[in-house]
C-alpha cells in the first residue's frame, strides 16, 4: 500500500521566459525538466541526494551572485531562470573543459556530445595539463576500479554509506586535485568491507566502476551495445523480489543492472542479484 | 552500519594516547579486553564521529604520526568505519599517514615570509636537511607575518612541544628538541611577547586593543581588574533581546571576510524554533597575511571568552565551539588556560555568575587546512567529516553544526560586543575599531587598531614603509592588489575601489619583491587549500597554476585569455568562496600592475 502523501502546493518559476508551476520543494532541474529543458548533468543522481559538485548543470537565477547548481538548488515562487544565457554556458563549457583535460571521459555517456554543443576544447590546456591518469585497479573478479575515469561525483561512495548500503567501504580520501575515492590504506577491495553489491558500479556516472566483462570486453574490443539487448526479471534468489535487468550479448550475460523507479530498491542489488548471474 | 576491519593493532603507545582522550575502553567490542560481559551486551551503536579530529590529534601529537593499527582503534573506539576515518584523517596536512620523525619543522613560504626572504630560509633549511617531505614541509601561512620569515617546529611527545622560529635566521636550530621542561602550557619556545606584535600596545585610546601587552593573559583577576567581565554584566541587565538590539544598532559587521551583520546573525539565530542552538567561533585564521585573532587570542583571551558567553547568551546557545587552527600552539594554550579558570570561577558552566545562564565552550583544534575557516567546512570538520564546505542554502542560522540552528562568528568580530555594550551602541559606532595586520616592506610591522574611514595612507604612515612601495596586497590571497593609497579603510571604500577589506590584510609590496612569484604562491596556495569538491576549484586552480608558470616564462595571450576564463567560471560555479575568491590577486596583479605586460 502506497500512503497518500499530503497535497503540495504549486509555486510558479519562469524559465527561460516561461512560466512553469512545480509543487514546492522541486529542484531548478525539476523545474527545467517540467519546461522540456535539457540540462546536463553528471553528479546528479536520480536516486541520491544531489552532491552538486560537478557544475555542469549550473544555470543563472535573476539577483544572484553566482550561479546555481540547477540539480539541487530548490525552486522558489518567482524566481526567474535562465538555462542557457552566455554565462551559464560559458561556465558549463569550461567545467567541460576542466575535467575532459583531467579525466578520461571515454565511457561518459553524453560527454562528447555535450562538449561539442557547448564548444570546449579541452586540449587548450596543452599537453603537460595535470590529469588523473593512473592504472586501473583489477583486484577482484567482479568488478574493476579505472579512477581515470573518475570525476569525483561522490555518488559511490553515498551508495556505499549512508544513503543506501551502509557499508562505508570507500571513501573520499585527500584533498584538493590530488583527492580520490580510496579504502582504507589504499587496502585492495578483497582486504576491505566490500560485499560487492556493486550499487556503486550501478550509480557511476563515467564508467570509472564497472563489471569485470565489461572491462575485459572493452579491452578486447568486443563491447558492442547496439549489440546488447536488456531484459528486465525478477530475481531468483531469495523473496524479496528485487528487479533485474540483464545485459546480453551475443547470448552471454555481460551485466546487470537494476531498474532506479522500482519503489523498493531503486537501483540497488546484494551481490547474488548483481553477479550471481553464472548459473543462467 | 558494519564495521570490518583489517586487524591491524595499535602499539601500547598509541593506545595510551587515545586512552588518554577517551578513557579505557569499556569492552572488547571496541577494542579492550574480552570478559564475560560482553557476550551479552551489543556493541554501543551511536557514533561518536565528532571525536574523530581530536582522537587523531591525540596520536599525532603523541606519536607524530597515525598508523593503520591506530586509526583502526581509533575507528573501534568511535564506531566510524575505517575507510571514512581514513578520508578524514587524508585531508588535514598536519597529519602524516607514514612513519615520520617525531620533531617536524613546517617552515612558511607564504606571501609576507616571501616578501621577507623567506626564499633564503627555504633554500638553508634544504641544504641541511634534504629535500621536504618528512622532517620538514614547507607550509603556508603560519600568522606570524609580522615577525616574517618565520617556520614553526612542532615535536611529538607526552606533552607535544612546540617552537617558533621568527624571524627564522641562522640561528635556526635545527633538529635540536625544545629546551627541556618548557612544555606549551603557558609558553611556546622561542616566541616573542605578544606585545611585540603590537606597535601600538599601551597606547591611549585603543578598543581591542586595550589589553594586549598591559594585561596579564594568564590572570583572570587582571582581566577583572583591567574591566573584564563589565559586559557581561551589562549583558544580563539588558537581557538576550537587549543585547541583540544594542548589536543591531552598532551596525557591527563580521570581521572575518564576509561583512555580513553581526546583529541579523544573532537575531536570525535566536528566533529559530529548533533546538539546540551552536555557537561557533571561528579562529581559523589561515588566510594568508592575517594574524590579528592571533595576537587577541593570546593577548587577551578572556575577553573572547566573555565575548562568547554574551553571544551564547543572546542567541540562546548552551554550547559553543572556538575553533582555532592547529598552527597556534600559544594561542590555544593560553585560550585552553582561560577557559579552564573562568569555569573554575564560575564564569563558565552552570548559572553563569548566579544568573542561570549555562554555557561552556569546548576548544577545537583544526589540522592544517585552510578551507576550515569556511564557516560550513567547519561544522564539518568539528563533526568529524572532511572539512567540505556545504551548500548553501540552507544557511547556518537555521541548520549549522550538527544540522542546528549555529552562530559562527569570527574572534575580532566577537569580541567588538564587549566595547558595544560597555559603551553602548551610539558611542561605540561613533568611533568603530578595526584591526589590520601590517606586513611586508614596513618599518613596524605588526597588528594595527584604527577608527573605521582612516586612510591607507593614514595607516602606512604609522607603520612606516621601507623602500619603493609597489603595492599593497589589501585582504589577502582572496583579497586585491592596489596602488592608490587614498583608499578609505572602510568596507564601502574599498568595495568602491574594487578591492576588499577582507580579514584586515594590509601586505605591503616593494619594488624588490618579484611579483611573478608572488602571483604564482598565490595560485599555488588556493590549489593546495582547495577541497577538491567541486570541479572549477579542483581542477581549475591547477590550471591556472600551470598558466600561471608559463607565463612568468613567456607571456602569451592565449594563457592570459585561459586565465581569465577559468577564473570566471571559479568565480560563477564554484561551491564555496575558495574558489570564488581566488583569482581575486591575480587578477588584480595583471590588470592594475600589469605583471605580464
Ligand atoms: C576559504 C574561506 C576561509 C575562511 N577563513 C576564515 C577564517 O579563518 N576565519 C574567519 O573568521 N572567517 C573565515 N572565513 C569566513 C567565514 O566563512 C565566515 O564568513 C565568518 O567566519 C563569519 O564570521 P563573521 O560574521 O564574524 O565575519 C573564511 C571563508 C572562506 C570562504
Ligand atoms: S560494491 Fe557495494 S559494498 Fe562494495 S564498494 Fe561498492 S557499494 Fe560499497
Ligand atoms: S568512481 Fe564513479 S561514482 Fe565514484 S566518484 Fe568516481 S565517477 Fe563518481
Ligand atoms: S570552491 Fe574549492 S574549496 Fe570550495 S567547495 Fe569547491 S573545491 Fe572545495
Ligand atoms: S549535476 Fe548538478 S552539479 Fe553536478
Amino acid at each position: 500500500m502506497i500512503p497518500l502523501q499530503p497535497p503540495r502546493r504549486l509555486i510558479d518559476v519562469q524559465i527561460d521566459g516561461e512560466d512553469v508551476r512545480v509543487p514546492e520543494g522541486s529542484t531548478i532541474l525539476d523545474a527545467c525538466h517540467a519546461a522540456g529543458k535539457d540540462i546536463p548533468t553528471l553528479c546528479y543522481g536520480d536516486t541520491l541526494t544531489p552532491k552538486n559538485a560537478c557544475r555542469v548543470c549550473v544555470v543563472e537565477v535573476e539577483g544572484a551572485r553566482t550561479l546555481a547548481p540547477a540539480c539541487s538548488r530548490k525552486a522558489e515562487a518567482g524566481m526567474k531562470v535562465g538555462t542557457d544565457t552566455e554565462r551559464a554556458r560559458q561556465s558549463r563549457k569550461v567545467v567541460l573543459e576542466l575535467l575532459g583535460s583531467s579525466v578520461d571521459l571515454s565511457t561518459t555517456p553524453r560527454a562528447a556530445e555535450w562538449t561539442e554543443e557547448y564548444g570546449a576544447d579541452p586540449a587548450r590546456f596543452g599537453d603537460d595539463a595535470a590529469t588523473v591518469e593512473q592504472p586501473a585497479k583489477v583486484d577482484n573478479d567482479l568488478y574493476v576500479r579505472d579512477y581515470s575515469k573518475c570525476i569525483l561525483c561522490y555518488k559511490c561512495v553515498d551508495a556505499c554509506g549512508d544513503q543506501w548500503q551502509n557499508t562505508f567501504a570507500i571513501a573520499v580520501a585527500g584533498r584538493g586535485f590530488d583527492a580520490t575515492i580510496s579504502t582504507e590504506f589504499e587496502a585492495p577491495l578483497t582486504d576491505s568491507a566490500c560485499v560487492y553489491c556493486g550499487n556503486c558500479v550501478e550509480v557511476c556516472p563515467t564508467g570509472a566502476l564497472s563489471f569485470k566483462t565489461e572491462f575485459d570486453m572493452r579491452a578486447e574490443g568486443t563491447w558492442d551495445e547496439s549489440r546488447q539487448s536488456e531484459t528486465t526479471t525478477v530475481c531468483s534468489y531469495c523473496g524479496v523480489g528485487c528487479n533485474l535487468t540483464l545485459h546480453v550479448q551475443d547470448n552471454k550475460i555481460v551485466k546487470v543492472s537494476s531498474p532506479h523507479d522500482n519503489p523498493v530498491t531503486k537501483g540497488n542489488l546484494c551481490v547474488k542479484g548483481r553477479f550471481g548471474y553464472g548459473y543462467v | 552500519m558494519d564495521l570490518r576491519f583489517r586487524g591491524a593493532e595499535p602499539s601500547e603507545e598509541e593506545r595510551a594516547a587515545v586512552d588518554a582522550l577517551l578513557g579505557p575502553p569499556a569492552s572488547a567490542w571496541d577494542g579492550g579486553g574480552r570478559s564475560e560481559a560482553d557476550l551479552r551486551v551489543a556493541v554501543r551503536a551511536e557514533s561518536q564521529r565528532d571525536m574523530l579530529l581530536p582522537a587523531l590529534h591525540a596520536v599525532n601529537d603523541r606519536v607524530g604520526w597515525i598508523s593503520e593499527g591506530a586509526l583502526d582503534y581509533i575507528c573501534r573506539r568511535l564506531t566510524v568505519p575505517p575507510a571514512e576515518a581514513y578520508g578524514v584523517a587524508t585531508f588535514y596536512s598536519l597529519f602524516s599517514m607514514e612513519p615520520r620523525p617525531k620533531r617536524v619543522l613546517h617552515v612558511c613560504t607564504d606571501l609576507a615570509c616571501q616578501a621577507k626572504g623567506g626564499e633564503d630560509v627555504r633554500r638553508q633549511v634544504e641544504e641541511r636537511l634534504g629535500p621536504p617531505g618528512t622532517s620538514w614541509h614547507e607550509s603556508p601561512c603560519l600568522g606570524l607575518c609580522e615577525r616574517a620569515p618565520a617556520a614553526l617546529a612542532l615535536e611529538a611527545g607526552t606533552p607535544p612541544k612546540a617552537q617558533v622560529y621568527a624571524p627564522a635566521n641562522a640561528s635556526l636550530t635545527l633538529g635540536s628538541p625544545t629546551p627541556n621542561g618548557t612544555t606549551p602550557s603557558l609558553d611556546v619556545a622561542g616566541d616573542a611577547p605578544v606585545a611585540a606584535a603590537v606597535p601600538q600596545a599601551g597606547q591611549d585610546g585603543l578598543t581591542l586593543l586595550r589589553r594586549v601587552g598591559t594585561t596579564d593573559p594568564a590572570s583572570l583577576d587582571d582581566y577583572r581588574a583591567a574591566g573584564g567581565y563589565t559586559a557581561l554584566r551589562r549583558a544580563f541587565e539588558l537581557g538576550p533581546a537587549g543585547v541583540i538590539r544594542e548589536v543591531l544598532e552598532s551596525g557591527l559587521v563580521g570581521r572575518g571576510g564576509a561583512a555580513f551583520p553581526t546583529g541579523r546573525k544573532w537575531d536570525a539565530t535566536a528566533r529559530q524554533p529548533d533546538h539546540p542552538h551552536y555557537l561557533v567561533c571561528n579562529a581559523d585564521e589561515s588566510e594568508p597575511g592575517t594574524f590579528k585573532d592571533r595576537v587577541i587570542m593570546e593577548g587577551d583571551p578572556y575577553a573572547l571568552v566573555e565575548a562568547m558567553t554574551i553571544a551564547a547568551y543572546a542567541t540562546g546557545c548552551a554550547k559553543g565551539y572556538l575553533y582555532i587552527r592547529g598552527e597556534y600552539p600559544r594561542a590555544t594554550a593560553r585560550l585552553q588556560h582561560a577557559i579552564a579558570t573562568a569555569r573554575a570561577r564560575g564564569l563558565l558552566g552552570d548559572d553563569i555568575l548566579g544568573k542561570g545562564l549555562s554555557f561552556d565552550i569546548e576548544l577545537r583544534r583544526g589540522a592544517g587546512a585552510y578551507i576550515c575557516g569556511e564557516e560550513t567546512a567547519i561544522f564539518n570538520s568539528i563533526e568529524g567529516q572532511r572539512g567540505e564546505p556545504r551548500s548553501k542554502p540552507p544557511f547556518p542560522v537555521e541548520k549549522g553544526l550538527f544540522g542546528k540552528p549555529t552562530v559562527v562568528n569570527n574572534v575580532e568580530t566577537l569580541v567588538n560586543v564587549l566595547p558595544i555594550l560597555e559603551r553602548g551602541a551610539r558611542a561605540y559606532a561613533a568611533a568603530e575599531p578595526k584591526l589590520f595586520c601590517v606586513s611586508g616592506a614596513v618599518e613596524r610591522p605588526g597588528v594595527y587598531e584604527l577608527t573605521f574611514g582612516a586612510t591607507l595612507r593614514e595607516l602606512l604612515d604609522l607603520t612606516g614603509t621601507t623602500g619603493t612601495t609597489r603595492a599593497v596586497l589589501l585582504g589577502g590571497a582572496a583579497g586585491a592588489f592596489v596602488t592608490d593609497l587614498d583608499i578609505p579603510l572602510t568596507f564601502e571604500g574599498t568595495r568602491n575601489a574594487g578591492a576588499t577589506l577582507g580579514s584586515g590584510v594590509v601586505l605591503v609590496i616593494d619594488d624588490t619583491v618579484d611579483m611573478k612569484r608572488l602571483l604564482l604562491r598565490i595560485a599555488e596556495f588556493f590549489r593546495d587549500e582547495s577541497c577538491g569538491q567541486c570541479v572549477p576549484c579542483r581542477v581549475g586552480t591547477v590550471r591556472q597554476e600551470e598558466a600561471l608558470h608559463r607565463l612568468s616564462r613567456r607571456v602569451s595571450d592565449d594563457d592570459l585569455v585561459l586565465l581569465r576564463e577559468v577564473g570566471q567560471t571559479m568565480r560563477d560555479a564554484s561551491i564555496c568562496g575558495l574558489g570564488q575568491t581566488a583569482w581575486n590577486a591575480v587578477e588584480s596583479a595583471i590588470d592594475r600592475l600589469g605583471v605580464f605586460r
